[in-house]
């Protein structure tokens, strides 16, 4: 009998020490969730506003965006067009792709795209690409990520789209030629694609609204 | 409480019984985030926040808690807090959250802080369990943030690269670039400079300890061999 109670009175403790914890970690989350969603939202639009300035556009263009499901881009992974707009009028596009055959894995990229199909930007969101060796296309490891900007089809010509080991117009880094290889190849294949879509981008409705961020 | 016992316990934690340096626990977030100083700092300082937590409730309830159920519950308080600590950092340090990653929720798995709550917060008061947390705390960060600087200048060359992650932009500035066209030594960056560096640190610390060591026994015989009396 004494036992018995014993063996009751341990669960229940262990009971409410589960109910306790779970009550914690649900109020925290109640109490912190419009701050994360705030952070969420707040870093996606610095990275947009760092390859789409935010003086040329006007409306929320982390809200205004499509999905796309093409074959220039990884099926593997979502491709996502922001859109930016001034008085109603497109002005430019951001593209966050993903380019999965890094020497690492996959790479995000964003990649911001005027109306006239020059380049505004482009940014690494991700890689795990060698430290001190292919991670110099990161902003804040080097400079060559900044070389894109202003460039567009036709300038280079589009058999110069590459690196210069494949006899085109952008350096490689030492050591590491897959890294830099990949993304000027996953840039070059955006702004084809903008060139020939740019219509269809910018009318296109949003078939992933209400979906929530993640 | 004692003033001495303090002064014990936080000895214990910063040098003496150093979670990092002499419990050897804990390791692997300690190897994986210490690539730059502000990431080490950034999980030292999680990793502190969830040890005082855990150990002042575990003290708190250590009459009500019997010993068959003690670890099921430790890890359920140490779970709890560290989970509550991740929302916190998601909603208020994005960016260090988004570095750190995998390594926070990790934080239950350092055994250093169930290992703190079994030997010491589970047997003690509650103001003891707590500083005892802080000073074990501190201990881990200290080495946390010794190994980080070490592979950050070895590796990048820079120090407080990142800062801005931890105390907002104003800290961008607080970077330090030792030389500006220093090309890395890559291996301090990769994991094999993680095992270099932490067997680097151990080495100095035992150094020093058998340094303290004959300095006491010396000034122990000081006295004797120059007695007044011995000279007649």
């Amino acid at each position: 009998m004494n036992m018995k109670r014993q063996v009751l009175s341990t669960t229940l403790i262990l009971g409410l020490f589960g109910l306790a914890g779970a009550g914690l970690v649900a109020t925290v989350e109640w109490l912190t969730r419009d701050a994360r969603e705030a952070s969420i939202v707040a870093a996606r639009l610095k990275n947009l506003h760092i390859v789409i300035p935010p003086q040329i556009h006007d409306n929320d263009i982390l809200a205004d965006r499509i999905v796309i499901d093409d074959p220039a881009f990884s099926p593997r992974f979502k491709t996502i067009v922001y859109r930016a707009r001034k008085n109603g009028r497109p002005v430019a596009a951001a593209f966050e792709t993903t380019a999965p055959e890094g020497y690492a894995g996959p790479i995000r990229l964003l990649i911001g795209v005027d109306i006239d199909g020059r380049l505004t930007g482009v940014r690494v969101l991700e890689h795990r690409e060698t430290p001190g060796l292919g991670d110099g296309i990161e902003a804040d490891r080097s400079d060559w990520i900044f070389g894109f900007t202003g460039k567009s089809i036709g300038n280079p010509p589009l058999s110069r789209w590459a690196v210069k080991k494949d006899g085109g117009d952008f350096d490689q880094f030492t050591g590491a030629t897959i890294t830099p290889r990949l993304v000027v190849n996953t840039v070059k294949k955006t702004l084809l694609y903008f060139d020939t879509h740019k219509d269809y981008i910018f009318s296109a409705e949003q078939p992933d609204h209400g979906e929530r961020d993640s | 409480m004692a003033s001495a016992t303090v002064r014990h316990l936080i000895k214990e934690g910063l040098w003496k019984n150093n979670p990092g340096l002499v419990q050897l626990l804990g390791l692997c977030p300690l190897l994986a985030v210490t690539a730059t100083t502000v990431n080490g700092l950034g999980l030292g300082i999680a990793t502190t926040l969830t040890l005082i937590i855990s150990n002042t409730i575990v003290s708190l309830i250590r009459n009500v808690v019997t010993s068959a159920i003690r670890i099921p519950v430790y890890v359920l308080v140490i779970a709890s807090t560290v989970t509550a600590i991740e929302l916190i950092l998601g909603a208020w340090f994005y960016d260090l959250y988004k570095t750190l990653g995998i390594f926070i929720p990790l934080i239950v798995t350092n055994c250093a802080i169930i290992g703190r709550a079994e030997a010491f917060a589970s047997k003690n008061t509650i103001p003891l369990a707590f500083i005892d947390g802080l000073a074990m705390g501190a201990g881990f960060t200290a080495v946390l943030v010794v190994l980080g600087t070490m592979r950050e200048v070895l590796g990048r060359g820079t120090i407080f690269s990142g800062a801005h992650m931890l105390f907002g932009d104003a800290a961008r500035d607080l970077q330090i670039t030792l030389s500006g066209d220093y090309s890395g030594f890559l291996v301090a960056i990769l994991p094999p400079g993680a095992f270099l560096g932490l067997g680097l640190l151990l080495a100095i610390k035992n150094i020093i300890d058998k340094r303290m060591e004959k300095r006491a026994s010396t000034v122990r015989e000081f006295p004797v061999t120059f007695h007044p009396a011995a000279g007649k």
